[in-house]
């Protein structure tokens, strides 16, 4: 089916099923109980899941793949944002365009840097993007203020052109009409559900991004792309040029992360110099290698898995804290706070850091590779077969 | 011309910060061969070093006053700090003026003692492993530093002033035959770009003029055949980790009183330094200074009005501009060797 | 004229002369063997025939066309395929990967964006590296992670990856160096095998004698840059020349 394999389509049909009830997976508490908090579901948070995801995915295509390891993809994702707002703007608040603009403008960017970044490799390639990156937000800061709106950041205002949408139209991002911020609520056994247009168009885009990377996976190109990380030496002396599969590879991780940018901007129209800052950058990597770079569902996983910690631990403060410890003896109460303090609210930082290198260290291959770890110890062999290596197994 | 010598003098202290951090990454690359993405925030321990040492020099003793009262009668509570108890006012206010400098002293063991310990306790585990995973562990242990940090000192910039002999700024103009008052400098900058340069030739002796330098010098060459000369080559580069830690933590002691310290400050210098690492050539010490005070005193040149109202925007990106330019026609840039870090 | 035709060829590294006037011609479905001391500039010469080094003056060419300045893709692409002294392949991927890849280089080129095709219904790509894994006794490794293999197989697995291209002229820098006798013999035995079904064209840098005087027809001795002899392998085989150019002037 939609030219996959058996194996591949129940893959597939396996993330529509998980991405679209997202909704219940990431609500699994009901309201009255005290586990409430670390309740995600809600519209904002599942929307960002969906749309680093997409980021995610983008960027390993790239790291994944060829291992060329960019610094510097936060660039694509303000590009992005800002080519969606300025649609917003100009064109109508219908997040179609917009999209489309922030697409093609990151892929034109990408195409640019990478053209210059790719002539050089390992980390002299990183700390090239490392420069773009920078260059872009410093510039996005100063000069180019009349497209970017330097600090304050581009916002919508009510007499903006919007050539389309016509005089006195609404301020809010729609699909043909359909405001992203909408939602239905579902109230069932205590617990509360929202299924928001805003998140569902994400998660489609999602999909759909997932299914593209999972045919570049599977591709002669894919392969070829392999072949780049493992030995460019042989590639060269094989015949082929390995500049431009690795050219196409960063121009399509930059689109990736030009349509997360303008999905950001679509969800909550407003564009930032911040979202450029190299450190943005750094945490798409965080993802990708968290989740499991080089592997399909990994860097999703990743992205869904830090998105939803950042939002639950930044919730968890002092008060929170002495509510949970309340029972022990004062002294004991007020050391575990403190130490849990460290490490929630503000120092999600911290905790994220230290995972992080917890896992550089004795997770290379990230949650995936984990998953695989225990279910070699179980002994039985899962369905998928997730280091892209099927592909060399005879067609069923 | 005095705008010339004024911009090429700022450049200088700027530089010097470059040059220092650049010549503790390259002395880690050159020994190790490792990627330090972590080196920035040892440049902010160090400036935290200088803070702490502020902060134990404040400790107060409080005494309560029975002259003076506040407006509701109460006695007046006077915090005096211990220093100032002990060693008699006079020589407790000086001590504590001279804390940043005081910081040296007091930064120097830890440094140290935090570069052996990262290498030991992390470092050494990634020599086998690729680049990139070096980039990353130690990348992370950068988010957890300053965080650890921001944690402890919150995340305002905190003043630490510079000793008030030095707090002033001394008129280069008069004694160049310019008018009064056209090229001023501040004192501490002076002092910083000397502070540099001590630190800079001490290293370079220390690498040049010592066995120890040699052997390690040899060992940046062909670390397996000096390891086979029954030289303990590892404990020698685990302390070449722990100077390039000390230097790093040093530049930023001295950087305290022209900018504030801040948990951020690290990341801030982490890609600069690295672009000066680039242009200068990985693995080149003398590239990496020459490197630091070129892009710094580029960097000021480009902030003069004169050159922003021809190219708005330079002073931005001048120095990212020249890193990829330099890179692009030069690949091991200014004074690289062959095949450093080449894949 | 040969298929590949080096002449007056020149390189220097600083002051160092490594290829003084070099003249070399290899005759099309001939192995040739280039021989001579450590030192006396076979890889070099061999880094010029792939694009990896250009010479200084001089001229190479192949099929009567130039390979001065060109990119080692493109080199290959004309029909000119590499096996190195340690061998080169893609270690992260399975054995059949591997052999397919250069298959494809063969169809689509040096570069071709297949991106949404599956590599599983590429029908006569597969089937002709599995062919090739016959050829070489290396079915029963296909999905082997390629890099777990040992030496031999690895450089027979390189050789494979070179002749599912087809090419016509095959480079071999020292294939047999580093291993065990019997290995050694399989090696011979394989490229004789391969020259007498495909007529392949060889070129072979070689220090192990039992293997040039096995294969070769004919024979160039390089030594200190420059081709002193080249003539066939019987008279190769105690020519003054050569003896003094291995043993040195003591010799005589």
């Amino acid at each position: 089916m939609l030219g996959l394999n058996n194996k591949d389509t129940k893959f597939l049909i396996i993330v529509i099923l998980l991405t679209l009830s997202t909704p219940f997976v990431m609500q699994p508490f009901s309201e009255s109980s005290a586990m409430a908090q670390f309740n995600g579901g809600y519209p904002d948070l599942m929307q960002r899941v969906a749309i680093f995801g997409i980021f995610a995915i983008g960027f390993n295509i790239l790291f994944g793949l060829t291992g060329y390891l960019s610094f510097g993809h936060a660039a694509f994702l303000g590009v992005g944002s800002y080519s969606a707002v300025w649609m917003f703007k100009l064109l109508s608040m219908n997040i179609i365009p917009g999209i489309i603009l922030a697409v093609i403008m990151s892929g034109l960017f990408a195409l640019m840097i990478g053209y210059i970044s790719l002539r050089r490799s390992g980390i002299y390639f990183s700390i090239l993007t490392l420069a773009f990156a920078q260059m872009s937000y410093n510039l996005a800061y100063s000069v180019l203020t009349p497209i970017t709106n330097g600090e304050t950041g581009l916002q919508i205002r009510p007499n903006d052109l919007r050539i389309l949408d016509g005089e006195g139209s609404s301020t809010y991002t729609n699909l043909f009409g359909l405001q992203m911020s909408s939602s239905a609520k579902w109230e069932v056994w205590g617990h509360l559900f929202t299924f928001n247009v805003g998140f569902y168009v994400c998660a489609f885009i999602a999909i759909c991004s997932f299914y593209l990377s999972l045919r570049i996976f599977r591709s002669p190109f894919g392969l070829m792309l392999r072949a780049v990380k493992s030995n460019q030496n042989r590639m060269s002396y094989t015949g082929l040029n390995p500049r431009p599969y690795t050219l196409a590879a960063f121009v399509i991780s930059g689109m990736y992360a030009g349509l997360a940018g303008g999905l950001l901007a679509s969800m909550d129209p407003l564009a930032g110099a911040e979202r450029m800052q190299w450190t943005v950058g750094g945490e798409v990597v965080v993802m990708t290698i968290l989740g499991g770079a080089g592997t399909l569902l990994g860097p999703v996983l990743g992205a869904g898995a830090i998105k939803y910690l950042e939002n639950i631990f930044s919730k968890i403060n002092e008060n929170v804290l002495h509510g949970w410890f309340d029972f022990l003896p004062d002294g004991l109460e007020n050391l575990l706070v403190w130490v849990f303090a460290r490490f929630t609210g503000d120092g999600w930082h911290l905790t994220l850091g230290l995972l992080f290198m917890m896992v550089v260290i004795f997770l290379p291959g990230g949650l995936m590779e984990g998953a695989e770890r225990i279910r070699n110890r179980f002994g039985s062999k899962g369905d998928i077969d997730e280091t892209g290596a099927s592909t060399t197994k005879p067609a069923e | 011309m005095d705008q010339i010598i004024l911009q090429l003098l700022n450049g200088l202290d700027k530089g010097s910060a470059y040059a220092l951090i650049a010549l503790g990454l390259t002395l880690i690359f050159g020994t190790l061969g490792v990627v330090n993405f972590a080196h920035g925030a040892l440049f902010m321990i160090g400036a935290f070093c200088s803070v702490t040492l502020q902060k134990i020099l404040m400790i107060s003793q409080i005494t309560i006053d029975e002259s003076k009262t506040d407006f509701l009668g109460n006695a007046l509570k006077v915090k005096t700090p211990y220093v100032e108890v002990w060693f008699g006012e006079a020589t407790g206010q000086a001590i504590i003026d001279w804390s940043v400098p005081l910081a040296i002293l007091f930064a120097i063991p830890i440094m140290l003692f935090i570069g052996w310990a990262m290498e030991r306790g992390l470092i050494k585990h990634f020599y086998n492993r690729p680049h990139a995973d070096q980039i990353l562990v130690t990348f992370g242990l950068a988010i957890v530093l300053q965080e650890v940090i921001k944690q402890f000192y919150g995340a305002n910039p905190i003043p630490t002033p510079a000793p008030d002999v030095f707090k002033g700024s001394f008129d280069f103009g008069t004694m160049l035959g310019f008018e009064a008052n056209k090229i001023i400098y501040p004192f501490w900058r002076i002092v910083y770009f000397v502070f540099s340069v001590i630190i800079i030739s001490g290293v370079f002796s220390f690498l040049r003029f010592t066995t120890f330098g040699m052997v390690v010098r040899a060992g940046m060459v062909d670390r397996e055949t000096v390891g086979l000369l029954g030289i303990n080559i590892d404990k020698r580069f685990t302390i070449m980790f722990g100077v390039a830690a000390a230097v790093a933590g040093l530049a930023g002691v001295m950087y305290t009183p022209i900018n504030s310290p801040n948990y951020h400050m690290g990341m801030d210098f982490l890609v600069l330094s690295f672009v000066v690492v680039v242009v200068g050539g990985m693995g080149s010490l003398p590239g990496a200074i020459l490197a630091g005070f070129m892009l710094g005193i580029l960097e000021s040149f480009a902030s003069m009005n004169e050159i922003k109202s021809i190219l708005p925007g330079i002073d931005q990106i001048i120095i990212y501009l020249v890193a990829i330019i330099i890179l692009l026609t030069r690949p091991r840039g200014l004074m690289g060797k062959k095949g450093v870090m080449e894949d | 004229m040969g298929i590949l035709e080096v002449q007056n060829v020149n390189k220097s590294f600083g002051g160092l002369k490594a290829l003084q006037n070099v003249n070399l011609s290899v005759e099309e479905g001939t192995i040739h063997a280039i021989i001579g001391p450590n030192g006396a500039g076979k890889s070099t010469l061999l880094n010029c025939f792939v694009g990896k080094l250009v010479p200084d003056t001089g001229s190479v060419t192949f099929n009567g066309q130039s390979l001065l300045g060109k990119k080692p893709y493109d080199i290959n692409q004309m029909g000119v395929s590499r096996v190195f002294q340690t061998p080169e392949i893609f270690g992260d991927l399975t054995v059949f990967e591997n052999v397919m890849i250069p298959c494809f280089a063969k169809r689509d080129g040096a570069f071709r964006m297949h991106a949404i095709e599956r590599v599983e219904q590429e029908v006569d790509i597969r089937e002709k590296a599995e062919k090739m894994l016959l050829d070489v006794d290396m079915a029963d490794k296909m999905h082997m992670t390629a890099s777990s293999m040992s030496r031999g197989d690895k450089r027979r697995l390189e050789m494979a990856m070179c002749l599912s291209q087809d090419p016509q002229l095959l480079l071999l820098d020292e294939p047999t160096a580093g291993m065990a006798r019997a290995d050694t013999n399989n090696t011979i035995e394989l490229l004789a095998r391969i020259q007498e079904r495909r007529h392949i064209t060889m070129a072979i840098i070689e220090h192990d004698m039992h293997v040039v005087f096995s294969l070769a027809q004919k024979i160039s001795v390089l030594a200190q840059g420059t081709v002193i002899v080249e003539d066939l392998p019987e008279n190769i085989k105690g020519h003054p020349k050569v003896k003094e150019a291995y043993l040195g002037e003591a010799a005589e």
